[in-house]
C-alpha cells in the first residue's frame, strides 16, 4: 500500500524530537513565531461596510474596492533578507477580503493536491504526478500581488499556479487524468498545465526560466507595465541556463523575478549538498534578491508587490527565494522519507504550515470567526470533490487528438502513421 | 572562377562552375517557381548566399514589427556577416547580441514565441546548437502539442551555419539535420543557393511552426546568384527536380548538391545514353517523399548522401521509406553516400567526405547492380 510521507506522518503524529531537529533549527529559525503578530489595535477598520464571509465569496478579488476594510499585520524581524537591496517594510496593508481570500485560496489549494493525491492512488492518473502540499503560500501569495497581465512560468509543480491564474480546478484534475477537458486537453498531463498569462508547466528542471527571461523582454518590448515571475526550485538553480537567463535580464533590465521555491530538496539531494551558495537570493550576484519566509502567506504577498514595483518601474530583474517545505515526495514515485525523517517533515507541518499559520493570525487579527473559517473549508472541500467528481465523468480525448497540434493546422505534414497503417493519419493539406 | 578548382578531364567542379545557379537575370526570368512566386519579372540583384540571408531578414524586419535577430555577435553583423547592416537600420533593441549561451537564446526565443513574436534565433555554428538542444526538442517542439495548441512558437525561427568547409575540424563543420528531423513537431530546411535562401528563409520564418534552417556556410561567398529583390516565398516540404532523367534518382541538399551535380555530369560523360535525376530535397523535415517517390517509380534507382554521418543519417531514412513504397519498382539496392561514421575530422576531411568521386561510385554501382 503505497502512503506519502505526509500520511504516514500523519498517522503516526509522533511529537517532534527536538535533539532530531536541532540541526536544522537553526538554518529555520527566522520561521519561529513572532513575539505579537499584528499590534494592539493591529485592526484598523478604515470602513464601515463589512465584507461578507469568506466562504461566500467565491470571485478571487485582488482589487481592493474604495472604502473596504483593511488590515495591516507586522512581520517578524527574520521574514525577509535583502541583498544589494532594502527588505520589503515590516508591515503590510490589505483589504479584509483580499486577507480572507489568502486562506480561502491556499486551502483550495491544498485540497486540489489533496484530490490529486487520492485520485492517483486510485490509478486515476498514471504517469508523473508533484505536489505542492505545504507551497500553498507561493502560488496563493505571488497570485495576490500581480494583476492579470503579469505573467507567470514554473516547472512541474504547477497545479497551484495553474489554478490560481484562473483555471478551474475542474479543468486542473481532468487534465491530471488525461481527458478531454483538462486545461491543456489532456495533453500535457501533471506537469503541463497553461492559463490566461501563465506559461506552464514545463518538464524540464530550468529550462522555463530563460523562457520568463523572453516573456519579459516582449513585456518590455511592448511597453507594458507588467512582469514575469519565473519560478524554479533550489534543484533547478543549479542549472546554468538558469544564471543565463539572469545575465540577458540584468544585461537588457527585463522586468522579470525570479523566484527560487527552497524547499530544501532538490528531488532526494538536501540543497546544501548539491549548491555551494544555498542563500539562492544572492545568486543573481549583480541582481539584487531577498529572501522571504515562504511559509507566510502575507510575506510572499508583500515581497512580491514590492518586487513588481521594482520590476515595472524599470529597475529589472530581482531574484527572490522563499524557503519552503514541501511534505509530500518530489512526485508521486518517491516516498520522500529517505532523505529526511519523519520528524523533521513532522516538525514543518506542526510548527510552520502555511494554512495552521495564518489561520491563527486571522483570527487573532479578528477579522474572521471561528464559524466562518469552517465554512470556508467545508466549501473548498466541497468544491474540490464536486471538481473531482466532474472530471472522472469527462471522457477520454478522442484517438484523432494523438495527431492533432503537431504543426498548426493546415501546415501539417501529409501524414502521420499509427501503431498499424490503418491507423495513419492524413492531414488536409492543399 | 576559382582558379584553386581546376578542371578535371573537361569537368569543372564545384560551386564556383555550378549549372544549379540562376547566375544571369534570364536566369531568374525562366525560373518556373520564382514565376509562380510572381517575383521572376522583377528587380534582381546579384547576391551571394550570406547577402541573400540578410535580404530575407531585412525583408521581415521591415514588414513585421515584432520581429528581433538576437544570437552571438549579430548587432556586429555576426562572425559571416549575414546580419551586418541590420542594427544599425532597425535598431539596437530589434537587433541585439545575446551572452554565449546557446540554451538561453533558444528558450529566450521560445518565450519571446510563445508572446506571439517573431523571434530569429542564430546559433553562432551548428556545432554550438547541443546546448539548446533541449530547448529545441523538449520545448519548442512540443509546446503546442502539450498544452493542447494553447500555446506555440511558431514565430520562433533559429538560423545555424553548418556544413564543412574544408577546415572546420570537429566543431565547426557538423550537419546535425538528422537529430531534429527525428523530432516532432520541428520543421528543418537546408538551402543549396542564394535565391533558395531568401524564399525558404522568408518561408521558414513565416511559417506557424518552429524552424530550425541551417545555412552550409561554405556558400555563403561562392553561391552567387540574381536575387529577386521583391519579398518571395518559396514552399516548405517541397522537393525541386533540378535535372530531369530517366535512369536513376541521385537525392541531397544543401552544399552537397554541388558534388551530386559533378557526380552526375561525370557518370553521363563516362556512360554515354545514361541520365540521371537530380533532386533537392531543402526541406528535411518534412520532406517531400512524393517528389522522391515519383523520380524512383520511373528511374528504379536511388543514390541519396549527405555530409552528416551514414548511420541514423537521414538517408536512412529516405532509403527505408522508398523501399518501402517502391520496392517492385527498384532495380537496385538505394545507395547512401554520406560522411564517415567519425566525428568530423580537421585533416581528414577530404576522406570524410561524400565527394563527387564517391557519388560517382555509387551511382555506377546503382547502374550496374
Amino acid at each position: 500500500m503505497l502512503r506519502t510521507a505526509a500520511t504516514n506522518v500523519l498517522r503516526q503524529a509522533k511529537p517532534a524530537r527536538s535533539a532530531v531537529f536541532q540541526y536544522s533549527y537553526s538554518m529555520w529559525s527566522w520561521l519561529q513565531k513572532p513575539k505579537k503578530e499584528a499590534p494592539s489595535g493591529g485592526v484598523t477598520a478604515t470602513g464601515s461596510s463589512a465584507s461578507g464571509s469568506g466562504a461566500e465569496q467565491v470571485a478571487r478579488t485582488m482589487a481592493s474596492a474604495a472604502g473596504e476594510e483593511t488590515v495591516t499585520f507586522e512581520f517578524c524581524d527574520k521574514t525577509f533578507e535583502g541583498y544589494n537591496i532594502e527588505a520589503p517594510s515590516q508591515t503590510t496593508t490589505l483589504t479584509k477580503s483580499d486577507a480572507i481570500a489568502l486562506y480561502r485560496e491556499m486551502q483550495m489549494v491544498r485540497r486540489l493536491e489533496m484530490a490529486a493525491d487520492s485520485s492517483y492512488k486510485h490509478k486515476l492518473i498514471r504517469g508523473f504526478c508533484h505536489l505542492c502540499t505545504g507551497q500553498e503560500a507561493v502560488p496563493v501569495g505571488i497570485e495576490q500581488a500581480l494583476t492579470k497581465d503579469d505573467a507567470i512560468i514554473t516547472a512541474y509543480r504547477c497545479h497551484g499556479f495553474t489554478y490560481m491564474r484562473g483555471a478551474e480546478p475542474v479543468g486542473i484534475l481532468a487534465e491530471l487524468m488525461g481527458r478531454k477537458g483538462g486545461v491543456s486537453q489532456g495533453k500535457g498531463g501533471s506537469m503541463h498545465m497553461y492559463a490566461h498569462n501563465f506559461y506552464g508547466g514545463n518538464g524540464i528542471v530550468g529550462a522555463q526560466v530563460p523562457l520568463g527571461a523572453g516573456i519579459a523582454f516582449a513585456q518590455k518590448y511592448n511597453n507594458e507595465k507588467t512582469c514575469t515571475v519565473a519560478l524554479y526550485g533550489d534543484g533547478a538553480a543549479n542549472q546554468g541556463q538558469v544564471f543565463e537567463a539572469y545575465n540577458m535580464a540584468k544585461l537588457w533590465d527585463l522586468p522579470v523575478l525570479f523566484v527560487c521555491e527552497n524547499n530544501k530538496y532538490g528531488m532526494g539531494t538536501a540543497a546544501g549538498r548539491a549548491a555551494a551558495n544555498t542563500d539562492y537570493y544572492t545568486r543573481g550576484q549583480y541582481i539584487p534578491g531577498i529572501r522571504v519566509n515562504g511559509m507566510d502567506v502575507l510575506a510572499v504577498r508583500h515581497a512580491i508587490a514590492y518586487a513588481r514595483e521594482y520590476a515595472t518601474s524599470g529597475k529589472g530583474p530581482l531574484v527572490l527565494e522563499m524557503k519552503t517545505y514541501r511534505y509530500g515526495g518530489h512526485s508521486m514515485s518517491d516516498p520522500g522519507t529517505t532523505y529526511r525523517t519523519r520528524e523533521e517533515i513532522q516538525h514543518m507541518r506542526s510548527t510552520s504550515d502555511p494554512i495552521t499559520g495564518y489561520k491563527a493570525r486571522i483570527l487573532e487579527a479578528g477579522i474572521i470567526t471561528e464559524e466562518e473559517i469552517k465554512s470556508i473549508d467545508k466549501s473548498a472541500k466541497k468544491l474540490i470533490d464536486e471538481a473531482l467528481a466532474k472530471a472522472k465523468a469527462i471522457p477520454e480525448p478522442p484517438a484523432s487528438d494523438l495527431w492533432a497540434h503537431v504543426y498548426k493546422e493546415g501546415s501539417d505534414i501529409p501524414y502521420l502513421r499509427g501503431r498499424v497503417p490503418e491507423e495513419t493519419h492524413y492531414y488536409n493539406v492543399d | 572562377m576559382d582558379p584553386s578548382v581546376e578542371p578535371i578531364r573537361g569537368l569543372d567542379l564545384g560551386v564556383a562552375h555550378s549549372k544549379l545557379l540562376l547566375r544571369t537575370v534570364s536566369d531568374v526570368r525562366s525560373n518556373a517557381e520564382l514565376q509562380h512566386a510572381g517575383v521572376a519579372d522583377g528587380e534582381t540583384k546579384k547576391m551571394n548566399m550570406c547577402q541573400a540571408v540578410n535580404d530575407a531578414m531585412r525583408t521581415v524586419l521591415a514588414t513585421d514589427e515584432t520581429s528581433v535577430v538576437f544570437g552571438e555577435d549579430v548587432a556586429f553583423g555576426g562572425v559571416f556577416r549575414c546580419s551586418v547592416g541590420l542594427a544599425e537600420e532597425f535598431g539596437r533593441e530589434r537587433i541585439f547580441n545575446t551572452p554565449l549561451t546557446e540554451q538561453g537564446i533558444a528558450g529566450f526565443g521560445i518565450g519571446l514565441a510563445a508572446m506571439g513574436h517573431t523571434a530569429i534565433a542564430e546559433i553562432q555554428f551548428a556545432d554550438y546548437i547541443f546546448p539548446a538542444f533541449d530547448q529545441i526538442v523538449n520545448e519548442a517542439a512540443k509546446y503546442r502539442y502539450r498544452s493542447g495548441n494553447e500555446f506555440d512558437v511558431g514565430g520562433l525561427t533559429i538560423r545555424t551555419p553548418c556544413s564543412a568547409v574544408g577546415h572546420g575540424g570537429h566543431y565547426h563543420s557538423q550537419s546535425p539535420e538528422a537529430f531534429f528531423a527525428h523530432v516532432p513537431g520541428l520543421k528543418v530546411v537546408m538551402p543549396r543557393s542564394a535565391v533558395q535562401a531568401k524564399g525558404l528563409l522568408l518561408s521558414a520564418i513565416r511559417d506557424k511552426n518552429p524552424v530550425v534552417f541551417f545555412e552550409p556556410k561554405i556558400l555563403y561567398r561562392s553561391a552567387v546568384e540574381q536575387v529577386p529583390v521583391d519579398d518571395y516565398e518559396l514552399p516548405l516540404g517541397k522537393a525541386e527536380v533540378l535535372k530531369p532523367g530517366k535512369d536513376v534518382t541521385v537525392v541531397g541538399y544543401g552544399s552537397q548538391m554541388y558534388a551530386l551535380e559533378n557526380a552526375v555530369q561525370m557518370i553521363e560523360r563516362d556512360m554515354p545514353g545514361v541520365s540521371c535525376e537530380l533532386i533537392d530535397l531543402r526541406t528535411i523535415l518534412p520532406y517531400d517523399i512524393d517528389t522522391v517517390m515519383e523520380s524512383v517509380n520511373k528511374t528504379g534507382r536511388l543514390v541519396v548522401a549527405h555530409e552528416a554521418p551514414r548511420t541514423q543519417g537521414f538517408a536512412a531514412e529516405l532509403a527505408a521509406e522508398v523501399q518501402e513504397r517502391c520496392f517492385l519498382r527498384l532495380e537496385s539496392p538505394v545507395q547512401r553516400v554520406c560522411g564517415l561514421f567519425v566525428p568530423h575530422p580537421l585533416v581528414f576531411e577530404r576522406m570524410y567526405m561524400p565527394c563527387a568521386v564517391r557519388v560517382y561510385e555509387a551511382i555506377k554501382n546503382s547502374l550496374s547492380y
